[in-house]
Formats: structure tokens, sequence, C-alpha cells
């Protein structure tokens, strides 16, 4: 029964805290900005989330007649299968995880690279200029983020001598990683920004440059997908930063189920107050920026941690 | 000051006589500062171009417009003509710019082009094609620019209806919707450009007029070869409201609320040089205390666009938080603008002869106030966008013009100042009192996208500081002149004897009559140069207002220097011009 129950729950509380983090997002971005963003509805606005959630729904569900209609349905249910499959693998606690694979680091990389297919198949199935130029862009700086991704990650890998991420925390119970892998860290952060293309990192989307990028035809709930599908990316990511890098559930007096949920709110606080701070770069600087510094850098770091490693041996 | 203006007027008009034949002249008298020649139709190129490149060095085609003569009644030192052509040459160097008139006859008639001298002339020339039906031969693309394609008529001309119930009523049949629907498909060919190259097939991308960063309806049709721009044809005309046009139809001072409508963040600083055209044609002194006044809300304005500016264009770049810092400071400033005129974006506060009312006690308070306040928080959006290193990557060398190219194409305001050209009429002609005021110029080097808004932002801070010695040294005194034109008329007067009583009414329900007689007046308004040139022919009316906007000219310079950039870049340059396209289309 258990068996059954508790990937559900977590279903629904994903769901839910994702809907949430665009109460979230407004209400901190407020904040930050000197104004009070939605607090009409309900109690400080939380109902805002679902009346939003009715908008959406009740919206004219509108595929354009010149969009190639499967893959034009097809895609955002992609994106938001993907980020949802990603959680199978999170050790939220020490008894709570839904599954654990010996490579569920592997898992997770390919979870994240399948999801650019959503945002390529929504470009083109749209058959409009702007998604296009949306697509283009992000299928380019997805599979270029992919790599430094993964290369980052490896640091971590030789540490704690495993592709299961239970071991990986268990591995932390001494220090957290993010001490000795603190350029694996930097480099991660910045490719799972990229990865779940938020500002600054959000050119698939631009919305001063592309109107909305790839999900420009989109409306009603399929809309919805790609929204909800973006919040999840960041919780997802929020939450492998703190399972890869901050101990996981580890940490003292609290319980560990709240320790690990406090350190990913502390993360996609981040991610929303880098979307406040920072202009957007140009796509070629971008990509620059990838390939020049982020892969070098990753490099460097795999190189340092294999020595190191090799030589305490 | 009179006087000087005098003497340089005359010095050029020697000059021009000794280098051109005595009949070829025509000197007309105004009370405008500008020196105001007639010149046959054969004689206007070698003259522009004596002008352009001899010693006196008229560089810029500041404005090019026409008018409609053949209602008017009053020929006083003009040839009789149905319609003239107005090209008015500006010169950084001579404190007197050049008014060239050409006499034209006939119903529709033609001219040369002079794009070939002046690149900025395409689309004044269109804009006459378009608003008078005046041909210009050997134009590269002569169609309409602020009417739709379909539009029939040419609205300027006289004969042209004012209101829409001078006209049949409106009828879309199924004839006129499908001519509508044909106009609508975009073909390159008609904007000179082709699909493909040697190597590759164009995109064509239709930028606006509904797109987020085209700040308004502006419309850009690019030429994409990836997210290269290979070309781009903007497009404007979705904003215009015919305000030159509903000039001839209102009494002067009944179009003064029309003018802030045109530069719609400029506010009252539209007002300006629509009044100063008007005292200068009725010869009324405007008090000090006035010209105080205006000077001030005048910055206060200036402020407020150039913040609105800061903010969309770090918007654009991509960066959330600070237009919201901004519009949160805006509104402080509002918050006394409207404590002052009782309106907030469009007070239409200034009158012929001084403005509408006195200020309210305790407005010096609340000024300070925002004067302590503002400086600090204009270093935290220093480091905030300024000294971001994303923003500067993205703007710093993008959407480059020299300073030659900018006067050939009559850039004007902060982007010329960004060129490293000291010019700024606040200085180099100073009006309503500015040389009673303690200033700099700020000035860049690169005319690039990130020293437009870095000067525009130094800017800020010196209108802070003219703000600051207005509420040092506001004079006492009136606040409208005591002039029979003034309006309305100063009021406890008009209580007292009958003569100002039977002026006070004349002048509120008919209107102020101003002396057949024709000005210009320019000032240096938030985005550039806005002049207003006026023409009176004698009645309650204007017989032809001319607007020139600092918006349009720069528009026109888009293609020029975004041609070879990424998408982005013209996303960087559009946000860095700062237009408004009200004030484009008029």
């Amino acid at each position: 029964m258990s068996d059954i129950l508790t990937p559900l729950i977590i279903l629904v509380v994903l769901l839910l805290s994702a809907a949430l983090l665009t109460w979230v997002e407004r209400r901190v971005l407020g904040l930050w900005q000197d104004r009070y963003g939605p607090n009409r509805v309900g109690p400080f606005g939380l109902l805002q989330v679902v009346a939003d959630m009715i908008k959406l729904f009740t919206k004219e569900d509108w595929i354009p007649p010149f969009a190639d209609k499967v893959i034009f349905v097809i895609a955002p249910m992609i994106v938001m299968t993907m980020m949802l499959l990603g959680f199978a693998i999170i050790p939220f606690s020490s008894e709570l995880q839904i599954v654990d694979f010996d490579h569920g680091l592997l898992f997770f990389l390919a979870i994240s690279s399948l999801s650019v297919y959503s945002v390529m198949l929504a470009g083109f199935s749209s058959n409009s200029k702007y998604a296009l130029f949306g697509a283009l862009r992000a299928t380019a700086q997805m599979i270029s983020y992919e790599v430094f991704m993964g290369l980052s990650l490896m640091g971590v890998v030789i540490l704690s001598n495993s592709f299961s991420l239970r071991d990986i925390v268990e591995a932390q119970t001494e220090q957290w990683f993010f001490i000795p892998q603190f350029l694996a860290l930097l480099v991660f952060m910045i490719a799972g920004i990229a990865e779940s293309h938020r500002a600054p990192f959000d050119l698939p989307e631009a919305e001063h440059e592309i109107v909305a990028g790839f999900h420009t035809e989109y409306s009603s709930m399929k809309f919805g997908m790609f929204f909800i599908g973006e919040y999840l990316g960041v919780i997802l990511i929020s939450m492998m930063i703190v399972t890869l890098f901050f101990g996981g559930w580890h940490g003292p007096w609290l319980p560990p189920l709240l320790w690990f949920l406090l350190k990913t709110a502390l993360f996609v606080l981040f991610f929303i107050l880098l979307r406040a701070a920072t202009p957007r770069p140009r796509y070629d600087q971008l990509m620059s920026f990838g390939w020049k510094y982020m892969l070098p850098l990753s490099l460097i770091n795999l190189m340092i941690t294999a020595a190191l490693t090799l030589w305490n041996q | 000051m009179m006087r000087a203006d005098l003497v340089a007027k005359q010095l050029i008009y020697t000059q021009l006589q000794q280098h051109f034949d005595q009949h070829s002249l025509r000197l007309q008298h105004s009370c405008c500062d500008t020196l105001t020649l007639w010149v046959s139709e054969s004689d206007l190129k070698p003259f522009l171009l004596h002008l352009r490149d001899g010693p006196l060095r008229y560089h810029m085609l500041f404005d090019l417009y026409a008018l409609d003569e053949r209602l008017r009644q009053h020929w006083d030192g003009q040839p009789t003509c149905d319609f003239s052509l107005v090209y008015q040459l500006m010169s950084v160097r001579q404190t007197c710019d050049i008014k060239l008139k050409v006499a034209l006859w006939g119903d529709y008639p033609s001219t040369e082009t002079i794009t070939d001298l002046w690149p900025n002339a395409n689309w004044y020339e269109r804009e006459i094609w378009d608003m008078f039906g005046i041909k210009f031969v050997n134009h590269p693309l002569l169609k309409r620019i602020l009417t739709p394609p379909t539009f029939n008529g040419h609205p300027l001309r006289k004969e042209y209806a004012c209101r829409a119930t001078e006209q049949p009523p409106f009828q879309l049949d199924d004839e006129q919707q499908a001519k509508e629907q044909q106009a609508l498909r975009f073909d390159p060919g008609d904007w000179g450009m082709s699909r493909q190259s040697a190597e590759s097939d164009f995109m064509y991308l239709n930028l606006g007029p509904n797109h987020p960063s085209v700040h308004g309806v502006f419309r850009i049709a690019l030429q994409l070869n990836g997210e290269r721009i290979i070309d781009a044809a903007p497009d404007i005309g979705y904003h215009h409201r015919g305000a030159e046009k509903i000039a001839e139809r209102q009494t002067w001072h009944g179009f003064i609320p029309y003018t802030d409508r045109i530069d719609y963040l400029g506010g009252v600083m539209n007002n300006l040089p629509y009044v100063m055209a008007l005292e200068k044609m009725a010869k009324i002194d405007v008090p000090e205390r006035a010209q105080c006044i205006r000077v001030m809300l005048c910055e206060c304005f200036r402020i407020l666009s150039h913040m609105l500016f800061y903010g969309t264009f770090t918007q654009d770049l991509g960066q959330l938080s600070t237009i919201f810092y901004l519009f949160t400071d805006r509104e402080k400033l509002f918050a006394i603008i409207e404590a002052i005129t009782g309106a907030r974006m469009h007070p239409s506060w200034f009158r012929i002869g001084g403005v509408a009312q006195d200020l309210p006690i305790g407005w010096d308070v609340m000024l300070r106030e925002f004067l302590d306040y503002f400086p600090a928080r204009l270093d935290e959006y220093d480091v905030l966008a300024m000294q971001n290193s994303i923003l500067k990557k993205r703007t710093v060398g993008i959407g480059k013009y020299s300073t030659a190219e900018a006067l050939d194409w009559g850039v004007t305001g902060a982007g010329l100042r960004a060129t490293g050209l000291d010019f700024d009429l606040r200085k180099a002609r100073p009006y309503s009192g500015y040389e009673n005021y303690e200033f700099e110029i700020p000035l860049a080097n690169n005319g690039d996208c990130y020293d437009r808004c870095w000067v525009r932002v130094q800017e800020m801070r010196q209108s802070l500081k003219i703000i600051r010695q207005c509420l040092d040294n506001m004079p006492s005194g009136p606040y409208k002149a005591s002039h029979p034109a003034t309006t309305p008329p100063v009021n406890e007067r008009s209580k007292q004897d009958i003569e100002t009583q039977i002026q006070h009414f004349l002048n509120v329900s008919w209107g102020p009559v101003m002396p057949v007689d024709e000005v210009c007046v320019a000032i240096e308004a938030t985005k550039g140069i806005n002049s207003y040139s006026l023409y009176s022919d004698g009645s309650n009316t204007s017989y032809r207002t001319r607007i020139r906007t600092p918006s349009f000219p720069h528009l026109q310079m888009i293609p020029q220097i975004s041609r070879g950039l990424l998408l982005p870049d013209l996303i960087a340059i559009i946000a860095s011009i700062d237009f408004v396209m009200a004030d484009v289309d008029r």
C-alpha cells in the first residue's frame, strides 16, 4: 500500500509546491522590488495560485492551424513528465526516497537531457518564427550546458565512490561536498540555471527579444505545463544541489526531512534573487562563456579531484 | 541677447549674398531667430550644398516640411504660391538656423529629392508626400509613412476635412476589406529588400507593432540570416493622430493640451516650445518667476522621462528590478508634480505668457525632500545597472555611430552628446533663462548604447542641480505676464476694469489672435531637440503648425546602426534610443 501511496503523496506535494512557487516568486520579487506582488486573493494572496489555475484551465486551448498538432500537444507533456520523473531518485531523507538507483546520478542527467526535446519540439511544431528562434537557442544552450553539468558532477562521484544519490549523501556525513568541490558547485549551479532556462539564462524565452520564445503560440494549460515544468525544474535543480553538495538531509537538531526542505528552499530563493538582479547576456556570449570558462573549469576540477584522490590512496 | 542674434543673422545673410546672385535670394522678415530665405527650385540644391560643405557648416538637416499656402490671406514679404517647402538647417557652430523656402505651384506639384544630400531627408519627404501629395522625383522609396498604405487623400492639405463629421460615414465594403487585407501582406520588395542572396535564403521577421520591446506601436521588418540582421525596415505611423492638423482647428490656447501628448513622457516640456513660440510672436515678456517655474518643471520632467528610459533600458537587457525601483521614485516625483499642477503626466500647465497658477504653499519642502533623496538612489542604480558587467557586455560598442553620422541623420539630444559633441540648446542657445543656471553638459565619446544611457544618467544629476538652484533662487513676482495676449489674462484686474474684462472674455471664448508672422522655437527636450514652427495668418487659429520631434529622425537611423548585429543587439539599440511613438508619429 505505502509503495503506491508515498509516490502519490510526493507527486501531489510536488505539483502543489510548484504551483505555490509561482506565488512565492511573485511575492518575494515584490518584496525585493519595493512593491507588494499579488496580495488580493485570500490571505497574503495565497489563493492567487487557485485563481491562476482557474484562469489557465478555462482559457481557450488554442492550437494554431499552422502548427503540427500532435507534436504541439506532446511537447509540453514531455517537460512535465521528465521533471516529475527526476524527483523519483531524490533522497528527501534517509527513509523517504521513491527509488534508489545505483546509477541515480546518470538517471538525473538523462532526464534533464530529455527535457530538451520538449522545448525543441514545441518550437519546431509551433511553426512560428519567434518559437523557432526560441527552440534553436534552447537546443544549443541546453546541449552545451549539459556537457559541463555532467563533467562537474564527476568530482562528487569520485569523492563518494558511487553514482547512487543516497550513497552520495551518506558520504557527506563528515564534510559537505561544497567545500572540496567548490568549483564543481559553481559550474553545476550555472549549468542548472541554464538547464531550467531561468533568468539570466532565459534566452529561449527572452520576452524582450523573441516575445516568449518556444512557447509563444501556447495558451491555456499547455502553457501552464511549461510553466509548472519550469518551476519543477527549479525545485529539482535546487534539490540536486542540496543532495550533491550540501549534505542532503544532514543537519543538527531538526528532523532530516525538514533540513532537506529548508536547504532546498534556500536555493530556490537564490534562483529567484538571481532573476531579480541580473541582466540577460547575449546568446553568443552565453555560448562562449560556456565553452571558454565552464568547460575548462569543470575539467580542471575533475583532474584536481582525481589527482588528490589518487594521492591520498 | 536679441541684438547678438540679429547681428549673427545679418552676418550670415551678407556672406550668402556674396556667394550667390542677389536675385536668387529673397529675405523674409519675421520675428523668428532663424534666417528665412526664399530660393527658386533650381537654386535649392547648390544652395544646400554650399551651406552644408561651405564655411558656414550647416551640417544638419534639422527639419523639412511643407505648407499648403492656397488659403493664405496675408502674403507680406513672400511670393504667392500654392505650396511651399521649408528646408531648415541647423549648425552646431552658429546660433542662427537657416530656413530655405521653395515656392511650388500647381495642385499636386513635384520637386527634386534631396535624399542624396542628407539621408534623413528620406522620411521627411515621404511625410510630405503622405500629408500634402507633393512628389519628390528620384526619391528611393516614396510611399506613405504616417497613414496606412490604403489611405485616401493627403490630410494636411487645406481641402481635407478636419473632423470625421465633415466626411461621409465610414464604410468598409468587401472590396475595400480585401484591399486592406492585401495591404497587410509583407513583401520585402516593397521595402527594397530581396528574398535571398547567393548563399542563403533570408528570414523575414516582423518585429512589432506589438512587440514587448518596441515601446509602443512600432514595427520593424527584419531581414535576418540566422539571428544576424542583414537589413531592417522601420515602419511607423501606428500612433499618428494628426496633431498638426488638429492645431489648425484649435485656438492657439486650446492646442496646449495636445502638445503634452506629443512626447507623452515629457509633460510640460512639450508646452514650452509652443508657448515660447507664441510669446515670441505676440511679443510677450514672460516674468522671471514664470520662467523659473517653467525651467524647474521642465527639469522635473526631464528626470521623469530619463527615469523611465533608464528602467526600460535595463529591462530590455533582461534586468528585472531596476524599473520597479525607478517607478517608485517616479511616483515620488509625480506626487510633487501633482501637488504643483494638479495633474501627473500631462499637466498642460504652461500658458501663453506664463503658467496656469502660482506655486502652492509648501512646494519647496516636497521638492527639497526629493532632491535629498534621489541622488543616493541614482548611486545605487549605478552599481546595479551601469557597473554591471553583463549590461556592459551587451551595450558597449553596440549601435555605434560617429558625430558626423549623427549630424547627417539629424540626431540630437543625448544620442548626439554620446558621440562627444558638446551641443545642448540649453547652453548653446539659452532660452527661458537657462543662462542663469550653473550646470554641466555630460558628454561621452563612443556613441554606443552604453554611452547614450550614461549621458542620460548624468543628465539626471545635472537636472537635480538645476532644480535645486530654482528652489534656492525662486524669484518673487507675477507668474503670468500682463499682456493682452496672455491667456487667460490676469484675473484680478479683469474684475476691476472693462478693458481687461473684454480682453479676458475674448481670450477665453474666441482665443487670442496672433499677428501675421511665423516663428520657430526649438528647445532641448527630453529626447533631443523639439521645435514648434508656427505660422499665423492673423487669426485665432494657427495656419500651419509644424512639430519637429527628435524621435522621428532617430528611428530612421535604426537600419544604419543595426546592420550586421544580432537580434538582441537591435533590442539594446532600440532601448538606448529612447523614443516614444507618439513623439514620432504625432
